[in-house]
């Protein structure tokens, strides 16, 4: 009986490593694997897109030219990488205080057919005062994403629901507009908040 | 309707003293720890439940799945953030833990996601899961709903 346990557990673990290799074949070699973004972000003076704000401003590049920004894409209805990456963001802004004034904080959905202006407003009022929600038409989320070389997919789910793939990085960029380097999803805190002083630092590079 | 509320009262206090909540029900040697979970905004969006499972058994326990009144399709998910930074979702299957081992559901990872929520999840209140064994064998614990913003059972 036991035997047969054990002979149970090893195809069934065969299987899940027949499953898992394919799995991972498919996406990194495979026709699941997404194209190759090697190229770094744009400079924000290069971009060109025209979103709203959650309080309903009109934004672009031009928001963001003249002080430090850190931007990362997501979507509300998100329940792990989102919340985990506003709850980090805004503890990061916490530990740099009043450094943290000086930076635009951007979460910009990749999932603008649910995220409203208005689901926008309630979704970044539960986290650090500093983050503003971007939304806008499907087609200028493109082009903001192509100007950070940010990927996002749409995956249906069971029962006729989706959700989306997307990149998880934080981008920082410089007062000026050039980017300056990005905060790796799970990265720890203590890497974290010297690259956002780095990127507050370009600023005074940026002015001279 | 009281007692439930009490029971939910004292689960969170177990949970928060660090203290364990003991596996109740069942032939499982499955202890749950740290179990916590963030508020939701209304009932559109998924939720996610998170906590250490540790096998304190002499045999393997396989999770299969989850049932909670709270969601309709409770399932474990599992996050991955691919070499490009891509970050996706998808079910984790089954899970099997090695006598002594444990296993970590925490953000960017392993996650109870909550699916089909049958009422919000509001700050301070908690929620039974029920996590079900291949055996047959079942263990509740009481998750605690803590700030859509929080970062770890101590939040």
């Amino acid at each position: 009986m036991r035997r047969r346990t054990i002979a149970g557990y090893g195809a069934a673990g065969a299987g899940a490593i027949a499953l898992t290799l394919f799995v991972g074949w498919w996406r990194v070699d495979g026709p699941g694997a997404p194209e190759p973004i090697e190229q770094r972000p744009m400079a924000l003076t290069e971009m060109d897109f025209r979103l709203t704000d959650h309080e309903g401003n009109e934004v672009g590049p031009e928001t963001l030219i003249g002080r430090p920004t850190m931007a990362f894409f997501g979507f509300t209805y998100c329940p792990d990488v989102c919340p985990t990456t506003l709850s980090d963001i805004s503890g990061w802004l916490d530990d740099l205080g009043d450094e943290a004034k000086q930076l635009n904080v951007v979460f910009i959905t990749v999932d603008p057919e649910r995220d409203t202006v208005e689901a926008m407003a309630e979704y970044v009022s539960y986290f650090h005062p500093a983050i503003r929600g971007w939304t806008g038409p499907e087609g200028q989320i493109a082009r903001i994403a192509d100007g950070f070389r940010a990927a996002y997919e749409r995956v249906p789910t069971e029962g006729g629901d989706y959700t989306m793939n997307h990149t998880a990085s934080v981008f920082l960029f410089g007062a000026a507009g050039r980017f300056v380097t990005m905060i790796d999803y799970h990265e720890p805190r203590e890497f974290a908040v010297p690259k956002i002083r780095r990127a507050l630092e370009e600023e005074t590079e940026g002015a001279t | 309707m009281k007692k439930i509320i009490m029971t939910g009262t004292l689960a969170a206090l177990l949970t928060f003293g660090g203290l364990s909540v003991p596996a109740l029900a069942g032939p499982v040697d499955v202890v749950v720890e740290s179990a916590w979970s963030r508020a939701s905004i209304g009932m559109n969006r998924p939720g996610a439940a998170y906590m250490t499972i540790r096998n304190t058994g002499d045999e393997p326990v396989t999770l299969i799945g989850l049932s909670t009144p709270l969601a309709m399709m409770p399932e474990i998910h599992e996050t991955k953030t691919n070499a490009e930074g891509v970050s996706s979702m998808s079910a984790a299957g089954e899970i099997a833990i090695a006598p002594g081992e444990s296993v970590a559901l925490e953000p960017g990872g392993l996650h109870a996601m909550l699916m089909r929520l049958q009422q919000p999840m509001t700050e301070g209140e908690t929620f039974p899961l029920t996590l079900l064994f291949v055996d047959g064998g079942e263990v509740t614990v009481e998750v605690p709903i803590l700030g859509i913003a929080a970062r770890g059972p101590e939040d």
